[in-house]
């Protein structure tokens, strides 16, 4: 069963930032929000060699992993051709100014 | 709004590339409708080659199959053969390849009809067996010769000629190479390089007629071509005569239509023909007297003819430099540039006919204006880069002509030659990529620049130490489609098409005080930037507007943000600053008792006199930090574009051979430069005498101690390319000392693009400007050590900043893991 999860506030996260939220059951997820403050989930984990993505720069709608580069798209977790490989997102919402994650 | 139609009249490279530039741009603008006289999609001709020598296939060569015209809603007739533009009425006509006539009217008509060969006129020239090397159609016919018949010959020696011999000598015939000049290649090569080139083509088993003109082809019994007779009455046997004497552009069709055409259809800057609504890209096209034969312009002037099409109304094709590269395997000749000797030009030249190398610079003033090389090329790109870029050569005239590739000293064995390398050697050691895998990419690709290698090999994307080895792999993969990036006004990155010079100009002139400003201001194509451009744009404005410009945390990469240096797991290394590499019983027993606390796995001591704790967790960052803190100690920034470290002998404090007491001076150094971000890495040294323990000859900045003052040295570097440092300036005293490395830092921090080492910035701006506006004006040398000055007063410790900050504050929030 999943559920919605109160996360944090909106403004707790930077704009064209990072958290990190860690989750017993799904181990550490990075969420971003971006310029237009949309906010994103994803396993805190780059397909290539694990690189933690909240740790990356964020632009648009993807992050640049900090180890190798890679870029990621964060709303469906899809690597940026010409690298291939995708990391798990997860859904998420906000509601009233707060981040909800359904884990 | 009504679509604008767009007629393309031609289906080959420069064309679908003017396509896909604009599908980029302005991917709704038109319906675009596209005739193509062969059946094929559009391949990637440079490679029929390659094809003919039998190590790649036609499939291999597709370089936008029928799916890509689908997707992008063109409609393409193939085989169709467009027969009339009927300007009047804004329409071409065609018979397509049924027989049937079909009308397309147009808003906007593209011309992109390449070229034919030129045929020889002379008697027999319609013989079967008598063909050009143009297409698919003719490659295939080499191909079944090959298999059939005994002696080939081949017309004219040029680059398409050589290559085409090349393919049929690997086919198993029996080639002679005919050529009305005196050695071949001539437009390409001079006489020395032609003619070393045509013996190591000889040593394959190339046969050679020189000066030699044709008279007829006979036949023979089958009525096939079956001999080739020369003016002076001799004659060879030939099965199969290829004429490669070089090409005509299409005009016929322009010309019917009443479109001005001279040895070309007549374009101006931005692609337009005499008729402003019809375009003309590449072979076709003769653009300031010139109609190029190579890919590499032609992708330019697509560029500008899409930009003109999506009516931006910027950017203008200004002609092109070109080079010349030969694809025929093992070979290394490369030639750019003007080397007519013509008046007022001198040569440099290295002749060794023993190792078979031989490099000619043409000179004119202080500018390189021509290069041919033979035998060892990895200097081509280099060289053609000074060309293009115009750059003055007077500095580096003593040594200009041993190179100075993009090449690392280490990573690759020693091999310098790409040529020689085996398909299964690596090239890259950073991530461990062959030489094999980067041709094979290049190919099925379809790729032309170092840039796009990278992304989709990852050679030379790390370190960059291959870079030399994976341009001369490209250039010779590609030939002269090959332009090696041009480093002075290339664009920062795919966001924008403003080079760095461009962008740091902007800032300064227009106060722009922000990451995001300067994107405003210099309407940048993507809404944040990415990755590479917002770091140089954040260093751009605070280094131009210190105090005043905002600094953008989000705009620095992760280690700059957390102020320490991520590793491979993603824990973090720190590195506490130790002034001129001293230290103290304190502060080694606090390093000793967080390495415990904060359970350190590793501990190390660095190249440049310091000590790295490696595997801290982030969230132990900020309290790890604030133990240092209580010892004294601050941030090491060796994780920073920033000064690193200044590294230290023991000097006349302790030495017996110290003259100058080069700890001290250390010290007073590494406490002006604290905090101080650049646009790369800032190492220094100090030695107190000529033996410089520190190693000051690999440094930014090595200070030598002598009995009468200092000696400064800058530009060294100890990387990927050992870089010695050059001689900069003697010095009496330490105040000196500060004052004129202060105001060479400051020049690099103002003028360096972000990423650019000192080394690379003297190469740019040349030693002589650094001198004169350091050394040769004492005003502005104080002006400069002002602005370094006041650029880094009141900076303070990062490290304290943040664990000063409450839980959940804007700087520590950064370190806080939230749990659920």
């Amino acid at each position: 069963m999943t559920e919605w999860k109160k996360i944090c506030a909106v403004s707790d996260v930077p704009v064209l930032g990072s958290r990190v939220v860690e989750s017993e059951a799904h181990g550490r997820i990075a969420i971003f929000r971006n310029s237009t403050d949309e906010v994103f989930a994803v396993r805190d984990k780059c397909p290539h060699k694990a690189g933690p993505l909240s740790q990356g720069i964020v632009h648009g709608k993807t992050v640049t992993c900090p180890l190798h580069s890679w870029k990621i798209q964060l709303d469906d977790g899809q690597v940026v051709p010409p690298d291939v490989g995708c990391v798990k997102h997860f859904p998420v919402k906000v509601d009233m100014g707060e981040v909800y994650l359904e884990l | 709004m009504r679509k604008l139609k767009l007629v393309m009249v031609g289906n080959g490279m420069a064309g679908v590339r003017t396509l896909e530039e604009l599908r980029k741009i302005a991917p709704d603008m038109y319906d675009i409708t596209v005739f193509g006289a062969e059946p094929h999609p559009n391949y990637n001709r440079i490679l029929l080659s390659p094809v003919l020598a039998g190590e790649m296939t036609i499939q291999d060569i597709i370089l936008n199959d029928l799916q890509w015209y689908a997707d992008n809603g063109i409609t393409l007739h193939l085989g169709s053969k467009v027969t009339e533009i009927d300007r009047k009425n804004r329409s071409v006509i065609a018979t397509d390849k049924n027989g049937e006539l079909i009308t397309v009217d147009y808003d906007r008509l593209l011309i992109a009809t390449g070229s034919s060969p030129f045929i020889l006129p002379v008697p027999g020239k319609e013989l079967p067996g008598v063909i050009s090397y143009r297409d698919i159609k003719d490659t295939d016919e080499m191909i079944d010769a090959a298999a059939k018949y005994q002696h080939a010959v081949v017309i004219g020696a040029g680059l398409l000629g050589l290559e085409a011999a090349n393919g049929l000598a690997l086919r198993g015939m029996d080639v002679t190479v005919v050529h009305n000049s005196e050695w071949i290649m001539e437009r390409q090569l001079d006489r020395t390089a032609g003619k070393m080139l045509q013996s190591a083509l000889e040593a394959k088993g190339m046969k050679f007629r020189m000066s030699a003109q044709t008279a007829e082809l006979l036949a023979g019994d089958a009525g096939r071509v079956a001999a080739i007779k020369f003016k002076d009455g001799e004659s060879i046997p030939a099965d199969l005569v290829c004429m490669a004497a070089g090409i005509r552009p299409n005009v016929e069709l322009a010309e019917k239509a009443g479109i001005h055409c001279n040895r070309g259809i007549v374009v101006n800057d931005t692609l337009q023909t005499y008729d402003p609504r019809i375009y003309a890209v590449g072979e076709c096209a003769n653009h300031r007297g010139t109609a190029y034969g190579l890919v590499a312009p032609l992708f330019e002037q697509a560029k500008v003819c899409a930009n003109h099409l999506a009516m931006y109304g910027i950017g203008r094709y200004q002609g092109s430099v070109t080079s010349t590269k030969l694809k025929v395997t093992g070979i290394d000749v490369f030639s750019a540039g003007d080397f007519s000797g013509a008046e007022g030009t001198e040569d440099i030249v290295l002749h060794d006919p023993g190792m078979g190398i031989y490099k000619r610079l043409v000179l004119k003033g202080d500018k390189l204006i021509g290069a041919v090389l033979y035998g060892d090329t990895k200097d081509g790109a280099w060289y053609f880069q000074l060309l293009k870029d115009e750059q003055d050569i007077h500095d580096i005239r003593d040594h200009l002509v041993f190179g100075n590739s993009h090449l690392g000293d280490v990573g690759h064995k020693g091999n310098s030659m790409a040529a020689s390398m085996p398909d299964s050697a690596e090239v890259c050691g950073c991530n461990g990529v062959c030489k094999g895998t980067i041709v094979k990419a290049i190919q099925e690709h379809g790729l032309f620049s170092l840039e796009d290698v990278r992304k989709h090999t990852k050679a030379s994307s790390s370190c960059g130490s291959c870079t030399g080895l994976v341009e001369q792999i490209l250039a010779s993969t590609v030939g002269g489609a090959y332009t090696p990036a041009d480093s002075n006004n290339k664009a920062v990155c795919g966001c924008t098409d403003h080079s760095h010079g461009e962008v740091r100009k902007a800032i300064k002139d227009n106060k722009l005080l922000s990451v995001v400003e300067a994107q405003k201001f210099l309407a940048w194509k993507t809404p944040n930037g990415c990755a590479s451009c917002r770091p140089a744009l954040n260093y751009y404005c605070i280094s131009t507007w210190p105090h005043e410009a905002i600094d953008d945390p989000q705009s620095r990469f992760i280690n700059e943000r957390a102020h320490a240096n991520i590793q491979k797991d993603g824990t973090y290394s720190v590195v506490p600053r130790m002034w001129g590499g001293l230290t103290t019983p304190g502060e080694l027993r606090a390093i000793a008792d967080a390495a415990e606390k904060y359970k350190v796995p590793t501990v190390k001591v660095t190249g440049g006199q310091r000590i790295d704790l490696l595997g801290v967790k982030k969230e132990d960052l900020p309290g790890m930090w604030s133990d240092f803190a209580k010892a004294g100690m601050v941030s090491g920034h060796a994780y920073g574009k920033s000064l690193r470290t200044v590294k230290t002998c023991v000097g006349a404090e302790h030495c017996r051979f110290g003259t100058q007491r080069s700890m001290t001076l250390g010290v007073k150094l590494e406490k002006m430069l604290f905090g101080m971000w650049s646009p790369h890495k800032f190492k220094l040294a100090v030695s107190g005498c000529p033996r410089n323990c520190a190693e000051s000859g690999i440094k930014d900045i090595g200070v030598i101690g002598v009995d009468s003052g200092y000696e400064l040295y800058v530009g060294g570097n100890g990387g990927i390319k050992t870089e010695i440092a050059q001689f900069f300036c003697k010095v009496k005293d330490d105040d000196e000392v500060m004052e004129y490395g202060g105001a060479f830092i400051q020049l690099y921090r103002e003028e360096g693009f972000y990423l650019e080492r000192t080394c690379h910035y003297l190469e740019r701006v040349g030693l002589e400007h650094v001198k004169k506006a350091v050394l040769e004006d004492a005003e502005q040398r104080k002006a400069l050590y002002e602005r370094l000055l006041f650029a880094l007063q009141n900076y303070k410790d990062p490290w304290a900043e943040i664990f000063e900050d409450k839980p959940g504050g804007t700087l520590k929030r950064e370190f806080e893991i939230i749990k659920v």
